[in-house]
């Protein structure tokens, strides 16, 4: 069975781009293009691993992450922060909220693959 | 049953009980445990209220009404000069002052003239005040004896006398312990300070007797008097008689510094300086309680006794003893008896320190040449004197009140004391606050207002007595009318009081005023001046140095400060000031300008500044300083203190800069953190559509095989994303330019309407595409408005395309309306999308924020449209803002300002 990725972006481009990469690995795709949106799809979907972009309206990606960390039975879920505010302190907010990667925009296609691999332990 | 000799036993017992606390006192002075507190030195203060007080105020009440509290209300209105009291301290802590003699001597260049003068003077004024005070201590024990019928003499001396010789003999022990007069009599001021808490509470228990035993309380008995004319006149303030509160209330406003005993207790019995500030409410709250029940206890008497002609004087005591409350009786006796003792001690405590370093000791160094040379000790000597002279002034008061009995002019003393020491007044506060008052106008001064006081108070007092003919009184002096002793000059129709102040002060400011401009100070006397007027800034150690020339032997000023304070004593204090000059011994300190200062105000504090220098100067060969030179020095330490002032303003010069720089840098500090902040928002800007630029563009050069349709929308992707790129930048390079001021405009005069015109038929076919209607209601002639039509166009096309972005397709409809006033043209872009809440009406013109769904609408939009637009608008001195609710619609609005017509060449280019 393959691993299931939710993409969560407000950037409609940006998702496409995700998707279609994302799709062409192999792994099933959902998408959503808030924080509320993405907590809903993390319940119904139930993914293996999150990309997540930071800046979006309703809920930041902070604030999903952090709710997600707080609830035990999501605690397996992995999280890639993704976003275009590359500052130190940012990268350090994201870590220290739970996320298990930060990935800074504009990303290499190959790279964030290659990570998203590793993580789910496909090598 | 009171007997004389429970009398005397229970007089004995108090006074016992005074030398125990006076002792207590002294023992932990002594242990370095002073108990002078602040609220210690406050009631010693209350020395003020003497028996004149306790038996007196009554009397005064029954014929003057509310008229004796003036002699409490001086007092407190004095106190309240916090700022002269302090300055008075802080001299005669500088100077070593022992009296108030030596004060305005060492003001006026340690004068042993003036010395002698204010010494005389005050001996003269207080020594009847101090057999008052005998007298009432004699009638307060008669009005026992003569209730219980009994009489008390041992070995034929009657009881005053030998009250007296106690009193001589507590103020010999605890008055003159020591030579140095400025050390504290801590044991006298702890006993005066118990005697003031002895007297209030056994006034107020008469009072509280007579009030709520003897009658109904107040009202009653404000009533019961009332009901009599006569009394009723007494609770009347009697405003013929303003003059007369007035000159009271300034007298004893002046007594409660200048009496010698008062001076002793604020000046320089004072510990410390903050003690005053309680003294200053304390005092004032201590004479309101004891003034109380005075008017209650005279209408009390008055009632009580109508008609069997008891003296007034005496209520306190024989109104209980009228309803045989003899215990209560015996508590007023005490009460009266701690008002007298109190005074009479402090007061020849005062004197004495007085009479020895003043009059005595000046006679003694000059009559006898050899005096000085001699080699014996004389601290002895000056001990001996004092306690002599403490015998002598008790022994002439003494014998004052034997003399003078009931004469008139023992009842009027108080206040003839009052009006003798006012005189100094002058002297003292002009000493304090005027440089150029010198020794011969405060000589004058001082003589003229004696010379008035003992002619229009004093002798006429003498003369009612019967001791001497009153003719100067009744017809004036060789029978001038205008000499009349208490209507000099004609001015008849004052009180004696009143007329005497008057007099006495015209002569005595006058003649210290006119004399004092007219003569020269000598050098000690412009130093002098300088050291007691600017006590709060004198540079001592520094110009005290310069002020000073000579030569001297430090064996013979040493030997000097060993017998006039002994060897003992001598010895502490050179060890002391040898350690503050961090020197072993004094030996090994050279004889000079310094040693010599600290020999003569050592000296100072033993026998007055006055003597003090005559000592000094002969063993010291002094070389004399000329008034110019003096006046140079002085000058100098003025001018360097204007240096230093001025450094301290430049210093708050400084401070205020570093103030305004570091609020500067805080500003500088906030705009860099903001321009932060929009460098990372621009970057993250910037970097969302290279995210997607990048990523499509790397999946379509390695898959080759991509299907065609995949290909084609994701290079459509990447051309949009590339336009929005290069929009951005553009906006943001022209936000940064128009933000430094660095834009460039070109103004002309502009046609809005068809400014508005153009960039609709611009955008038709963009909303024809979308199926939104765009209508126009634009007048064909407006005033034209000063400004850059590329940047209008700019701002119009902006609204438009966010209206056609925001409106849904098929249904949206634009309304573009253009009106003219007089002083300015008004566009509106009406859409009718979703409308905007309140608060996004003011975010929108914020950078980077954007309004409804950006989801849909992302790629267009770059969040910087609006924030030029207004920026736009605004530099043409118009507005634009948005009028909108949700559901309904928005309505943008900017304006622009016709200019005046005289302003037609106004600006041009900018």
């Amino acid at each position: 069975m393959s691993k299931k990725i939710l993409i969560v972006d407000d950037e409609p481009n940006i998702v496409i781009s995700l998707e279609f990469l994302m799709k062409k690995e192999g792994f099933a795709v959902a998408v959503a293009c808030d924080g509320e949106e993405a907590l809903a799809k993390v319940a119904s979907f139930a993914p293996d691993l999150i990309l997540l972009d930071v800046m979006m309206p309703k809920k930041s990606g902070f604030e999903v992450c952090e709710a997600l960390r707080a609830d035990p039975s999501k605690a397996g879920v992995l999280i890639v922060m993704l976003t275009a505010k590359g500052r130190d302190t940012e990268v350090a907010k994201g870590l220290a909220l739970g996320a298990d990667a930060y990935v800074t925009k504009p990303f290499s296609t190959k790279d964030l693959v290659a990570r998203v691999k590793t993580m789910l332990g496909i090598v | 049953m009171l007997s004389g000799w429970f009398i005397a036993l229970l007089a004995t017992a108090y006074l016992g009980l005074l030398f125990a606390v006076a002792r207590f006192g002294d023992a932990r002075a002594d242990a370095g445990k002073s108990i002078i507190s602040a609220n210690v030195y406050a009631l010693s203060v209350a020395v003020y209220c003497t028996s004149w007080t306790f038996y007196g105020s009554v009397g005064r009440a029954t014929s003057g009404g509310l008229s004796f509290l003036t002699i409490y209300i001086g007092p407190t209105l004095m106190l309240l000069c916090v700022g002269v009291i302090i300055k008075m301290i802080r001299i005669s802590k500088a100077q070593r002052i022992t009296s108030i003699a030596d004060f305005i001597a060492s003001r006026y260049g340690k004068s042993q003239l003036l010395a002698g003068m204010v010494t005389v003077i005050a001996v003269i004024g207080v020594v009847p005040y101090i057999a008052l005070q005998l007298k009432a201590m004699a009638a307060s024990v008669d009005v026992l004896l003569e209730h219980s019928g009994g009489s008390f003499q041992v070995l034929g001396l009657d009881s005053t006398f030998l009250i007296a010789v106690v009193l001589a003999l507590f103020s010999i022990l605890f008055g003159t312990r020591h030579l140095d007069a400025t050390e504290r009599h801590e044991g006298m001021v702890a006993a005066v300070a118990f005697e003031s808490v002895v007297k209030i509470v056994a006034f107020m228990a008469v009072g509280i007797f007579v009030t709520y035993g003897m009658f109904g309380g107040l009202s009653d008995l404000f009533q019961k008097a009332a009901a009599s004319a006569d009394f009723g006149r007494l609770l009347q303030l009697d405003s013929s008689r303003a003059g007369t509160w007035t000159s009271l209330i300034i007298l004893s406003g002046l007594a409660i510094i200048f009496l010698p005993r008062q001076f002793q207790i604020i000046v320089v019995e004072n510990v410390d300086e903050s003690h005053l500030k309680r003294a200053v409410w304390l005092f004032p709250l201590y004479l309101l309680l004891i003034n109380i029940f005075v008017l209650p206890l005279a209408l009390g008497g008055l009632l009580h006794f109508d008609g069997q002609g008891v003296n007034p004087d005496t209520f306190v005591l024989t109104l209980p003893l009228a309803r045989g409350a003899e215990s209560l009786a015996l508590l007023a006796f005490i009460g009266g008896l701690s008002a007298a003792t109190g005074m009479v001690i402090v007061e020849t405590i005062a004197l004495s320190t007085m009479v020895c370093n003043d009059l005595v000791m000046p006679i003694l160094l000059r009559s006898t040449g050899n005096f000085v040379d001699k080699r014996n000790d004389l601290s002895g000597l000056l001990i001996g004197i004092r306690r002599a002279a403490i015998a002598l002034i008790l022994l002439l008061g003494y014998i004052y009140f034997r003399a003078a009995g009931e004469a008139y002019a023992l009842v009027g003393i108080g206040l003839i004391s009052f009006a003798a020491v006012a005189q100094f007044a002058p002297a003292m506060f002009g000493g304090m606050y005027w440089k150029q008052g010198t020794r011969a106008g405060a000589v004058a001064g001082l003589l003229a207002g004696f010379m008035v006081w003992l002619y229009t108070l004093l002798l006429p007092s003498f003369a009612k007595s019967g001791w001497m003919p009153s003719g100067f009184v009744e017809n004036g002096l060789f029978g001038i009318a205008w000499l009349k002793a208490q209507a000099l000059f004609g001015l008849a129709g004052l009180d004696e009081i009143s007329h005497c102040l008057w007099w006495s002060m015209l002569a005595n400011i006058g003649a210290y005023v006119a004399v004092s401009l007219n003569s020269k100070p000598d050098a000690v006397e412009a130093s002098q001046a300088e050291r007691f007027v600017d006590v709060f800034r004198f540079d001592s150690r520094n110009t005290e140095a310069r002020l000073w020339r000579g030569k001297a032997s430090p064996d013979a000023l040493v030997q000097l400060l060993e017998r006039f304070l002994g060897a003992a004593r001598a010895g502490q204090q050179l060890a002391a000031y040898a350690t503050s000059r961090r020197a072993e011994h004094w030996r090994n300190l050279p004889a000079d300008a310094d040693f010599v200062r600290f020999a003569e105000s050592e000296l100072a504090g033993a026998i007055g500044s006055a003597s003090a220098r005559v000592m000094v100067a002969s063993v010291a060969q002094e070389e004399d300083l000329g008034l110019e030179e003096v006046l140079d020095i002085l000058d100098e330490a003025t001018q360097v203190r204007a240096h230093s002032r001025e450094l301290e303003a430049k210093q708050r010069e400084l401070e205020a800069a570093t103030t305004e720089l570091r609020e500067a840098n805080e500003r500088l500090r906030e705009l860099d953190r903001m321009k932060d902040d929009f460098i990372s928002t621009v970057t993250h800007e910037l970097r969302t559509p290279l995210t997607s630029i990048r990523a499509l563009s790397e999946m379509l050069h390695e898959d080759p095989r991509l299907d065609l349709a995949d290909r084609s929308r994701f290079l459509g992707i990447i051309v949009t994303e590339a336009e929005r790129l290069t929009r951005l930048i553009n906006q943001i390079l022209d936000m940064a330019k128009m933000e430094s001021g660095r834009a460039e405009w070109t103004t002309s005069e502009v046609d809005m309407g068809e400014v508005a015109r153009e960039s609709m038929a611009s955008l038709e076919q963009l909303f024809r595409e979308k199926g939104v209607v765009l209508e126009g209601d634009i007048p064909s002639s407006l005033p034209s408005v000063l400004a850059d039509r590329d940047r209008l166009t700019q701002v119009m096309i902006n609204l438009l395309s966010n209206a056609v972005k925001f409106v849904p397709g098929g249904t949206g409809r634009v309304l573009v309306r253009v009106s003219g006033a007089a002083d300015l043209v008004r566009v509106e872009v009406h859409d009718n999308g979703p409308g905007l809440t309140a608060e996004e009406c003011i975010v929108i013109f914020e950078k980077f924020r954007q309004g409804g769904n950006t989801m849909t609408d992302k790629p267009q939009g770059t969040g910087l449209g609006l924030p030029i637009s207004r920026q736009i608008v605004e530099y043409f001195g118009g507005n634009l803002w948005v009028e909108s609710e949700p559901g309904a619609g928005a309505n943008f609005i900017f304006t622009v300002p016709v200019p005046a017509p005289d302003d037609n060449n106004g600006r041009q280019t900018a």
